[in-house]
């Protein structure tokens, strides 16, 4: 890419740094869209699970919840950067190493799922419980409330909260990059901040700051396209 | 059609806090009537609804439904059931977020054998059935509250059920539109030949639309009857007082500026309280009974309420005389309307011409 870039007329140093970025860009993209979408798909169960097993909910039971409460509490309660130190084993069993942006997705993913798990629980429990009575009593079982009923009518809060965890997972995308997770934050560390060239740092946070607009600009149109209240 | 025997249901059983709902209550509801449940928050009614279609367990007892015993049932069968019980909300309960066909569709397409086609036509028969056809596409949100009651009960009637509970629904809505949602329910009920329970703490809505009522007072059934009869002559308390604000508001009004007393004083005259029932609250009485006796007659309050399918006149009199004149009268006045309360003596004749 940057020898493209040289042939438009780019000093060098210039034209590499640009090509640098851009690859930093789609790296940070890839990692968050990825880690997003992994989230999304193990942390809405377990907001499910959640709010099914408390109280009051048809599969109550107190044992259960208070269980895995507190694995959600204990996990949400490690900051992300010691979580990414101190899960690597398990991160090099999954995907052989702990380095480049494919092993960041693990630890981003690892950190987010209790997250968006407690915010898929309150977005559900949003749900008036007389629609759970009503479904009930049209002969609907657990899984068409959960489907038709409880996941469908909390779709805007849920389409707020999956934006919310993106923008979670952005900010700690370019934490990961310090510890040689590639991307943004990785640039930003590397050159902003070793080598002092200020001008990548502000490029870096400039790119940031764009993808997050961008990301809840995205969310809230798509939550005002689903909401029918 | 329903039968409940001895129910029992408390909440947080066996733990210290235990609350007692409903403590040994027994109904027996016929193949379409309107069944009335009244009470005040907290009597139990909520709770009594939900154990028909056994949203609510109970602790003890039989809940039979169309010679089903349910508390026995499992789940799945009991499903299957509920399926035959609609049900009716105070708050509604409609999907926000689906459109009202999509609504009135869900219970439908609970039933995996119904293809899309019969799903539709059923939905829009349903709609016209409610008075809804021309709102299949709007979202609950922009319906006023007696049309998201109307999509309520065409989704509860979407799968043809014998039973419709009404758990209070009715007591979001303003006088007028409760009224046109009860005329739609006894429509409903004579074209489907639907049972329906309503449970509801506005007496207007017994009135208006119930065969026999029943009052819940702590857990209990404090009585029960044909409407006319709890409104003629209310033995609870409860009763009484509910019945009292519901149709003798202005007969009471009159009363309160009034001394009665027990005992026949010379000059004075009996009050007391006539009840018409139907074609009776159009017979001249009150001057024939004068004519007969040479009593003198007065009327210092009344009114008349029409039930569904039933006039209701209450008439409170004033009957001077001689004590056996009063006696005669009111002896002839007892043979001729539906009920005779007899009040007490007024000292001061309410008018002078007594002979």
């Amino acid at each position: 890419m940057s020898e493209l870039l040289m042939s438009w007329g780019l000093e060098r140093t210039l034209a590499n740094n640009i090509a640098m970025l851009g690859q930093g860009t789609l790296d940070t993209l890839y990692m968050v869209l990825a880690a997003t979408v992994i989230s999304i798909v193990l942390g809405v169960p377990l907001g499910v699970l959640l709010l099914v097993t408390s109280k009051g909910y048809f599969w109550d039971s107190p044992r259960f919840y208070a269980v895995l409460g507190a694995v959600v509490n204990a996990l949400r309660s490690v900051p992300f950067i010691i979580l990414m130190v101190a899960i690597i084993p398990f991160t090099k069993m999954l995907v052989g190493t702990s380095i480049g942006t494919t092993a960041a997705i693990v630890p981003l993913t690892v950190s987010t799922i209790p997250f968006l798990g407690r915010l898929v629980e309150t977005s559900l429990r949003t749900v008036p419980y007389g629609l759970i009575e009503a479904a009930q009593s049209m002969g609907a079982g657990p899984y068409t409330i959960i489907g038709k009923v409880l996941l469908r009518e909390a779709l805007p809060e849920l389409v707020q909260n999956f934006t919310l965890t993106l923008i979670v997972i952005i900010g700690c995308s370019a934490m990961a990059g310090t510890i040689g997770g590639g991307g943004l934050g990785d640039i930003a560390i590397r050159y902003g901040y070793m080598r002092f060239q200020a001008g990548m740092m502000v490029a870096t946070v400039l790119i940031l700051i764009v993808m997050v607009q961008l990301a809840q600009w995205l969310g809230d149109t798509l939550a005002r396209h689903v909401d029918h209240r | 059609m329903i039968k409940l025997q001895q129910i029992v249901k408390t909440y947080n059983e066996g733990t210290d806090q235990a609350v007692p709902a409903l403590k040994g209550v027994s109904l027996e509801i016929g193949r379409g009537e309107i069944f009335g449940v009244i009470g005040l928050s907290g009597a139990g009614k909520s709770t009594l609804i939900r154990i028909i279609n056994m949203l609510e367990v109970p602790s003890s007892g039989s809940v039979v439904v169309d010679g089903v015993e349910l508390t026995t049932l499992p789940e799945s069968k009991l499903r299957e059931m509920r399926r035959s019980i609609g049900m009716i909300f105070q708050q509604f309960n409609l999907l926000s977020s689906a459109t009202v066909k999509e609504n009135v569709a869900f219970p439908l397409r609970l039933d995996k054998t119904l293809g899309r086609d019969q799903i539709e036509n059923r939905v829009s028969e349903l709609l016209d059935m409610v008075g809804l056809g021309d709102k299949g596409d709007f979202y609950p949100a922009q319906l006023s509250g007696g049309q998201k009651q109307r999509v309520g009960i065409a989704r509860a009637l979407a799968t043809n059920p014998k039973i419709l509970l009404c758990d209070e629904a009715t007591s979001a809505l303003d006088p007028k539109t409760t009224s046109s949602i009860l005329e739609l329910l006894i429509k409903l009920r004579d074209l489907l030949n639907l049972t329906i329970v309503i449970i509801t703490h506005q007496m207007e809505v017994i009135k208006e639309c119930c065969d026999k009522v029943a009052v819940l007072d702590g857990g209990v059934i404090a009585e029960q009857g044909t409407v006319v009869d709890i409104f003629s002559s209310p033995r609870h308390e409860l009763t009484a007082r509910l019945v009292n604000s519901a149709v003798r508001k202005d007969v009471l009004d009159t009363l309160e500026h009034m001394t009665l007393i027990t005992e026949y004083r010379e000059g004075g005259s009996a009050v007391v309280e006539l009840l018409f029932l139907g074609s009776s609250a159009n017979d001249p009485v009150i001057v024939e009974t004068a004519e007969l006796t040479g009593a003198s007659i007065s009327i210092l309050a009344g009114s008349i309420h029409h039930f569904h399918g039933e006039i209701l006149g209450i008439l409170v009199v004033g009957v001077a005389g001689t004590q056996e004149i009063i006696d005669k009268a009111l002896e002839t006045l007892r043979g001729r309307v539906y009920r005779l309360n007899f009040l007490g003596y007024e000292v001061k004749t309410p008018e002078e011409s007594a002979t």
